[in-house]
């Protein structure tokens, strides 16, 4: 059994996996037992929500906006926990199916639930029934979201259709549906369709402590089945073919993820809307994504930014009465994603940008030492009773030899300066003793690069000049013994320059021996 | 709405046919570019641009109101290419995330514009397809629905811009990698059918809603794309069934609500799902991918062997010549079928005149006879050729024999004769059969 193999199924991360879920599931009791202690304490009328009246709230002293960010009113608190919860749980969620490359398959799934919330109304509320029970909706919302899915899946093994086709398909002709069957209702005597327009936009107002102590448990458990089977569905992702081999069911992981989204989805409906759902299942963890290269952390970032998601946009909805919750949750979303994108620290745009910069400025660095050695170097040879890295260069001698712009050099110089590797001695520059030190290292680090290719990888001594530059600034100094070794080189000796160095230092060398 | 009229329902007809054609144009090259979502995206997208067109001119139907929304089309297609390529993400979650942000963006605008504009989110979304003939213009002192002149000149635009860069369309499409080498710009056509579908969504808003046109970008090409490998046929087959789901769509819209007792429903949801029946159709009965299709083929197949292994079994026997008529229990006992395939065989046989039956029993023909000797001969040369050639392993070979039996011309024959050096026998010792029985008498 290989070590992943092994790694996989140590039992030791089963326990440890277990203890999480254990206290995340007594976390959701002890919140849910409080929403019903608090239920009986205050009882607050049915359907109310916060910012219907804020005259009320005011004389109570407290600013809306406080009351609301502070969750100091009820109703407000269970629908923000709520949906901060489908918000955590759905990032977590969606990390995977974002990596399986799956990610709209949600999307096609939410809009395939519409069809059966209005057939499961209309069935109910024609039996005499109340065709707006939450169960009685959920229940006709996961049966037909189940058949779209199973279509997709129909659509794309028994058809030569693709994947985008096979999701579009079903996402229209479902919702289509959905939308005719809506008409009808429209017409029916008995009862009222208008709860039905909250699936399509969501509206979190509407929510009930039953929806929010629903919604809350759902998602407590997706949270838990994400954590307890992590390692399977991070195989899943990453190399399913692998997993087959070391004897997970691939179909049974896909299935289990897909029955995930179909929880998540469902239980979301109410909260953020059919046509956005998809958001929660995407965004955070594409947001993720910027912030970290490994699994674990984007997992942990996704369900963190997906429950700031839903808290703040649950908050917003809370505050301007308008505005629908399902907008708000994903507006948040969408900023939070700019912000991942602008600042995440694996992928974001300042980070790169930063990191891009540096490396430039050590490679300008390596490139002003190397050149003020090797013009040194050149000197020193026709004067031999200098001392070898105490000659000072004229600026206008290096400037010549790097081809930059004055600027950039003096800017160079004075970097190096800064960091007591080169001195001015007027109209001169030289290295100090670190920086000689320093540039002896880079120059003899070129320099094996440049023997290494021209003996092992027969490249032209005229062009090994340009090679070794592109490489010597990420030699490590592994690669430098292997060097030594390969070329069998003294530890420490400089080799001198396998080609003649070009550019100005050599012509000038040579007409000051023509002056001497 | 209670009866059929045509002056109305004409209309409505109408649109809906330039609606789902002049979307169905287009959306063949999105479903054959793997971008039919994208359809999908711009067509939620361009709801911020309506919302912030209306907020700033505070008027509908106005060029500006347009041009924001294919502006807002566009943005959708370059930001989705942006992310996918700056966040390393897939092209889906790109697109999930661009699209979801901007509608959700245009449904709070939406909102906060209710006091000032009245527009409805779910006019957008479901369109009012049914209210089109009372929104008219005089055009050459007509009354004429105003969606029809707009739906008209999109339809003529997409159809005008896919004839005259079909070559381009058709090479960027198949082949990029190619365009770009021959200097077509691929990233040209493809903004500009961007541009096209953003128009075209725009363009159908009002009248159709979003979700018409969604369905008419990708459902009548998906199964266009099924009846036909060809790119111009496909294009021509997608209108037609564009065309057809609209007409079906309002049918089914005024006449299957009735059956359950109820008014007509919204006619935009009944085309989408018309075109859904549609293409499960042509899942169906598609030349070459369709489930029923394949299934009459291969049960065609499945009878063409049947046969052949029946008179490949007489001519055996004959060739033994101790049963030179043999009954049916005998013969299912040998080929193990069910008595029902093998009379209709048997039936099939007696009808091209290769068997005879007398009484219960079965005899060859002389045709059939013929037929046999070419099946066995080809069955035994094949069987001489995969030993001496393949050195396939001698229990194998009458399975690999009594499969390519069946599909062994002439020529074929010949060659194996040739490549095998005419063997008398084959490796089991039985002699081969000559092409020809006159062959035999002679040799």
């Amino acid at each position: 059994m290989t070590a992943a193999t092994h790694h996989l199924r140590s039992p030791r991360h089963r326990i440890r996996t277990g203890l999480i879920v254990l206290l995340l599931l007594i976390a959701g009791s002890a919140a849910v037992q409080e929403a019903t202690a608090l239920s009986v304490s205050e009882q607050p009328a049915s359907g109310a929500t916060a910012g219907e009246n804020p005259a009320e709230q005011d004389s109570a002293g407290w600013h809306p906006a406080w009351r609301v960010l502070l969750l100091t009113d009820y109703n407000v608190r269970i629908v923000v926990l709520g949906t901060a919860l489908l918000g955590t749980a759905a990032g977590m969620i969606g990390s995977f199916t974002l990596l399986r490359r799956r990610a709209l398959m949600g999307d096609a799934l939410a809009h395939s639930t519409l069809p059966g919330i209005v057939a499961a109304w209309m069935l109910v509320t024609s039996l005499g029934g109340d065709g707006r029970a939450m169960p009685v909706l959920l229940t006709g919302a996961a049966v037909s979201g189940l058949i779209g899915t199973a279509s997709v899946l129909a659509l794309r093994r028994l058809t030569p259709l693709k994947e985008d086709a096979a999701l579009g398909i079903v996402l229209s002709v479902f919702f289509g549906a959905g939308v005719a069957l809506l008409g009808i209702t429209q017409q029916m005597a008995r009862g009222s369709a208008a709860g039905l327009n909250a699936f399509i936009y969501g509206r979190a107002a509407s929510m009930g402590r039953a929806d929010a102590v629903l919604i809350g448990v759902a998602a407590c458990l997706a949270i838990a089945v994400c954590v307890l089977l992590f390692k399977e569905l991070r195989l899943l992702c990453f190399d399913d073919a692998f997993a087959a081999a070391c004897g997970f069911s691939v179909l049974l992981l896909d299935s289990i993820l897909m029955a995930l989204v179909v929880l998540i989805t469902i239980v979301g409906l109410q909260a953020v809307g059919l046509i956005l759902m998809i958001a929660l299942l995407v965004i955070p963890a594409a947001a993720a994504r910027f912030w970290s290269q490994r699994l674990q952390p984007m997992f942990l970032t996704a369900g963190i930014l997906g429950g700031i998601s839903g808290f703040l946009g649950a908050v917003f909805s809370a505050l301007f009465v308008r505005a629908p919750s399902g907008a708000m949750i994903v507006l948040v979303c969408t900023g939070l994603f700019g912000v991942s994108g602008l600042l995440g620290s694996a992928r974001g745009l300042l980070p790169r940008l930063r990191k891009r910069q540096k490396l430039n400025r050590s490679v300008d660095r390596q490139h002003l030492l190397r050149a003020l050695f090797e013009l040194q170097e050149t000197r020193s040879s026709e004067d031999t009773s200098a001392d070898r890295s105490r000659t000072a260069v004229p600026i206008d001698t290096l400037l010549e030899a790097r081809s930059w712009p004055l600027r950039r050099l003096l800017r160079e110089i004075r970097r190096a300066r800064n960091e007591e590797l080169i001195e001015w001695l007027g109209d001169r520059v030289r290295l100090t003793r670190r920086g000689a030190v320093e540039a002896e290292r880079l120059t003899r680090q070129h320099r094996l690069w440049e023997l290494y290719l021209i003996t092992h990888a027969d490249v032209a001594p005229a062009r090994v000049d340009r090679d070794a530059d592109a490489i010597e600034h990420v030699l490590e100094p592994e690669i430098v013994a292997d060097l030594e070794r390969l070329l069998e080189r003294e530890q420490t000796a400089l080799p001198d320059s396998p080609h003649v160095l070009t550019g100005p230092a050599h012509s000038t060398s040579s007409s000051e021996r023509a002056d001497s | 709405m209670a009866t059929w009229n045509w002056q109305f329902d004409g209309w409505i007809i109408l649109t809906g046919m330039l609606c789902a054609v002049a979307a169905a144009l287009p959306g063949c090259f999105l479903v054959l570019r793997r971008m039919s979502m994208l359809g999908d995206a711009i067509a939620h997208a361009v709801l911020p641009g309506l919302a912030a067109a209306f907020l700033i001119t505070e008027s509908r139907s106005s060029p500006v109101m347009f041009a924001g929304a294919v502006v807002a089309g566009v943005v959708t297609a370059l930001l989705t290419e942006w992310i996918r390529r700056f966040g390393r993400v897939d092209e889906g979650a790109s697109m999930g995330v661009v699209f979801t942000s901007l509608f959700a963006l245009g449904l709070v605008l939406i909102v906060w514009s209710a006091d000032r504009v009245h527009l409805d989110a779910d006019c957008v979304l479901y369109g009012a397809l049914e209210f089109t003939p009372l929104d008219t213009v005089s055009i050459a002192g007509r009354q004429i629905p105003r969606a029809v002149p707009v739906l008209g000149t999109v339809l003529v635009i997409n159809a005008a811009f896919i004839v005259l860069f079909f070559k381009e369309l058709r090479i960027s499409t198949f082949d990029p990698a190619l365009a770009a080498a021959l200097g077509f710009r691929p990233g040209l056509m493809h903004y500009l059918l961007m541009v096209l579908v953003a128009v075209t969504a725009v363009a159908s808003f009002e009248t159709a809603g979003s979700i018409l046109v969604v369905a008419m970008f990708i459902v009548p090409a998906a199964a266009a794309s099924l009846l036909t490998d060809r790119l111009s046929s496909m294009v021509a087959i997608s209108a037609l069934l564009a065309a057809l789901s609209a007409l079906l769509g309002h049918t089914a819209a005024l006449e299957l609500p009735r059956l359950l007792g109820f008014g007509s429903t919204t006619t935009a949801g009944m085309m989408a799902v018309c075109s859904g029946g549609l293409l499960f159709v042509c899942v169906l009965i598609s030349p070459r991918h369709g489930l029923l299709t394949r299934l009459v083929r291969r049960r065609l197949l499945a009878w063409r062997i049947l046969q052949d292994d029946i008179i490949a079994v007489l001519f055996r026997l004959q060739e033994r010549g101790d049963h030179p008529e043999t009954n049916l229990q005998t013969m299912q006992s040998i080929l193990l079928v069910r008595p029902a395939g093998l009379k209709l065989a048997l039936r099939l046989l007696q009808y091209r005149k290769l068997i005879r039956f007398s009484g219960d029993a079965v005899t060859l023909t002389a045709a059939g006879a013929a037929a046999g000797r070419q099946l066995v001969r080809a069955h035994r040369l094949w069987e001489q050729y995969l030993a001496s050639h393949a050195s396939v392993d001698a229990a194998r070979l009458h399975d690999k024999a009594e499969r390519f039996e069946h599909f062994t011309s002439r020529t074929l024959r010949d060659e194996l004769d040739a490549a095998t050096h005419a063997p008398r026998i084959d490796p089991h010792g039985t002699p081969i059969p000559d092409e020809t029985p006159a062959d035999a008498e002679s040799g």
